[in-house]
């Protein structure tokens, strides 16, 4: 055990530092921009400048530090990703929209994929030249994801799909999208699933903006009508779509977690400004015994939540795939994230509701938060999901009773 | 970076387990509440033979100089199995105030006694008042001669020697008392913890010997006790550990309306919990014995987010553990109030979550000036 850098860790670092400095600006530490989420649509100069800096990355080899070099990467370690994460925080640089196809449907198609899908896909996702969508949840499929019904049709070399997809992120300005449909309705849930490889702009595929509780659109709701594709753009074989999928899914809470360490510092500094600012009946909030132990408590979790991060990769990086350890960071992090949020805006006293530009305190950063951690404990698998996950998979409980087990597909109820 | 325990300490866990399994039984824990004994001694005898009192302890002064990494993968396991012997008193308290504060001399007399497990030491620090804040410390030195009451002392009936904190001409100071001498009385003090026992100590001019420099208490005492609390921190990680196991096992044996209540997600989802504020408090404790180990600036720190952590965790794994056992779990013959009890004698030994999250603000604080 040891938390330090190993020399060769610590001359990686000092790489990074040297690259970001000359690259990137420092990030100003009370700066609380990185804290923003699901606020406003992205614009097109956004996208740009978010696809300009992952293209500066990629020429210097700093894009998908644990991919193979084939594909653009620098073959490097998990460590060697976990350093420039760190390090990559530390400056000005626009939000990460390549989470998806970086670390769901880049890892997806490495495992699933042919020689020439990865070919085709990868170097240009790594590059930061296309943007990936997920088209997974639907309308009555969430939490129950294999019980979606958008249709896939076989038509020569082609396939037709018909249906509707629904929390997709980024749809708007994504090229690619991976997408979950049903090929056999007559076989039970599971089985009758094939997963693609969408172009975004074909011909049938509408986006349409959800507009979300923040007030911004970040989701889509995406209808597919007719939409061709080609078999060639099928990931691994008809009707094995749901083990692919979990790949995905995998994929998904390992990136969702493991992005989530970041920013304990800055947010632990914001609640420190508060209760030095704010009173409760005539007391300074940092005179507070109350105050000062809910702030050390939220530190205390906000530290297991980083070095759980970091003993999870640390395990990861003696080989294996993500496992459902990673729900557990999922699990902690949406609720505590959430008490955070409500804590700092009871600190604002009446004016904890205030929003947006007429915030007293914080330019509104903390109603934001609270208003769009809800997504954190929906998406990617509810909070209830993860414990399932956690109950089942990695404590061996029993699974639940399950009444659509082994009926065929169009003989389950639904409503 | 390397975020886990090594080969080699897996390895000593293996033989922890192993040892303790065969040792350690709660069956053992059941009759020995019932026994005016103060602990088990086949098994302190046992731990002696393999070198564990000593196992972080220099190998100058008699130990095995290995490093607070192993000495927290068998804290971790003591507490799983629910040893009761003084092994945190002498080894999580004694020794490390001894080895902080000693001088080369003492160390050269005490450790190998300690570490050899020949001689049971103890912290008396704290007193009648339950306050954990120096101010609450009245016991007098008086030329080396101490006075006052001390309690709770943990395993204090069969220490030899106690750290004892005594009021000085300087202030505060430390100082290492026989507790054979005519100068002190011992009695029994009730807990609700019955398998480690606690004493009050009355010291009458008692001889005690400064460990330390006289009026340097604070700072030590500081330092002592923060180390304590990591050691102790794996204790208590490792009995928050088996009541989720515990849980676990009986939810998959127990039936109701016809399932295993495992199966429903009522409880499923209360295991799920406790798996995962288990999971967040073994991160914390790591860092713990990584700070213990390797970085003495980082102690204050990662002493108090250890404590604050897996004292929430044992908590609700303790108490959620009784709940999923239902009826049986409220009974004496059961095992899970063992834990319930000890998770509370853990906690309060050494201050509740509270103080450590004032010290955590503390030491944040100290860290960002």
């Amino acid at each position: 055990m040891d938390f330090n850098d190993s020399p060769t860790e610590a001359k990686f670092r000092a790489e990074v530092v040297e690259w970001l400095d000359a690259n990137a600006t420092k990030r100003d530490p009370d700066d609380t921009s990185a804290l923003s989420m699901f606020s406003e649509r992205e614009s097109p100069e956004m996208i740009e400048e978010c696809k300009g800096w992952q293209r500066t990355k990629a020429d210097a080899g700093w894009a998908c530090i644990t991919w193979p070099k084939t594909f653009g990467g620098r073959g490097g370690t998990l460590m060697e990703n976990i350093i420039f994460s760190q390090e990559e925080a530390k400056y000005l640089t626009p939000p990460n929209i390549f989470m998806i196809g970086l670390g769901m449907a880049g890892p997806t198609i490495a495992t699933h994929g042919t020689e020439e899908q990865k070919q085709q896909w990868l170097p240009s996702m790594l590059r930061g030249d296309v943007v990936w969508c997920q088209l997974f949840s639907e309308p009555a499929a969430g939490s129950d994801l294999a019980g979606l019904r958008t249709k896939a049709v076989k038509d020569g070399d082609d396939w037709i799909i018909n249906g509707q997809k629904v929390w997709t992120s980024g749809a708007h300005y994504s090229r690619w999208g991976i997408l979950v449909t049903r090929s056999d309705f007559d076989v039970p849930k599971h089985k009758g699933l094939t997963y693609f490889v969408i172009d975004m702009e074909s011909e049938g595929v509408e986006v349409r903006p959800i507009k979300q509780i923040t007030g911004g659109a970040n989701f889509n709701e995406v209808f597919l009508t007719d939409v061709r594709i080609p078999d060639a753009n099928r990931l691994d074989r008809e009707g094995n779509g749901w083990a692919v999928s979990l790949t995905t899914l995998m994929n998904e809470r390992m990136s969702i977690g493991g992005g989530m360490g970041m920013g304990a510092d800055m947010l632990i500094g914001e609640l420190n400004r508060l209760a030095e600012t704010c009173y409760i009946d005539g007391v300074l909030g940092k005179d507070s015994a109350a105050v000062r132990q809910k702030i050390s408590e939220y530190y205390s979790r906000m530290k297991s939540m980083e070095l759980t991060v970091n003993r999870t990769l640390s395990a990861l990086s003696k080989g294996g795939m993500p496992g459902s350890e990673s729900s557990i960071i999922k699990v902690a992090m949406g609720i505590l994230l959430q008490e955070i949020a409500a804590f700092a805006m009871e600190l604002q006293g009446g004016a904890g509701f205030e929003f947006g530009e007429d915030s007293t305190y914080g330019g509104g950063m903390w109603q934001e938060l609270y208003l769009g951690i809800p997504a954190i404990r929906i998406a990617g698998g509810a909070d209830e999901i993860q414990r399932n996950i956690i109950g089942e998979r990695v404590l061996g409980l029993p699974t639940e009773a399950r009444v659509d087990k082994g009926i065929p597909f169009k003989d389950i109820p639904n409503g | 970076m390397n975020f886990q325990f090594d080969e080699d300490q897996d390895l000593l866990r293996d033989a922890a387990q192993k040892l303790l399994g065969d040792k350690a039984t709660l069956e053992a824990a059941h009759k020995h509440m019932d026994k005016a004994s103060d602990y088990d001694k086949e098994l302190w005898s046992t731990m002696a033979e393999n070198g564990w009192q000593g196992i972080a302890i220099p190998e100058e002064f008699g130990g095995a100089g290995m490093s607070y990494l192993d000495l927290s993968v068998l804290a971790e396991e003591l507490g799983y199995h629910y040893a009761h012997t003084p092994f945190s008193a002498s080894i999580f308290g004694a020794a490390e105030a001894i080895i902080v504060a000693g001088s080369s001399e003492q160390k050269s007399t005490l450790l190998p006694k300690i570490a050899n497990g020949e001689t049971i030491g103890t912290l008396a620090v704290f007193e009648q008042s339950g306050r954990h804040d120096y101010a609450g410390i009245t016991t007098k030195a008086v030329g080396g001669k101490l006075s006052g009451i001390k309690l709770p002392v943990s395993d204090g009936l069969c220490a030899d020697i106690a750290i004892v904190a005594a009021q000085a001409d300087k202030g505060l100071s430390l100082y290492v008392v026989d507790l054979t001498q005519a100068g002190v009385e011992r009695a029994e003090l009730r807990t609700m913890e019955l398998t480690r026992k606690q004493a009050t100590l009355t010291l009458n001019n008692a001889q005690g010997e400064l460990l330390g420099e006289e009026g340097q208490g604070e700072a030590l005492l500081d330092n002592i006790l923060n180390r304590t609390a990591i050691l102790t921190a794996f204790e208590q990680l490792g009995g928050a550990q088996r009541c989720l196991d515990m849980a676990k096992d009986y939810s998959l044996e127990r039936y109701c309306f016809g399932r295993q209540i495992g199966s429903y997600q009522a409880i499923k989802h209360r295991i799920a919990d406790m798996y995962v504020k288990v999971e967040m408090a073994r991160s914390n404790c790591y860092f713990g014995a990584w700070a213990l180990t390797s970085s003495e600036a980082d102690i204050p720190e990662a002493a108090a987010v250890s404590r604050i952590a897996v004292c929430d965790a044992y908590s609700f794994a303790a108490q959620e553990n009784i709940q999923i056992h239902g009826g049986i779990g409220f009974t004496w013959d059961a095992n899970p109030h063992l834990f319930l009890k000890r998770m509370k004698m853990q906690e309060f030994s050494l201050g509740s979550a509270n103080l450590w999250k004032e010290k955590l603000y503390k030491a944040l604080a100290n860290k960002a000036a």
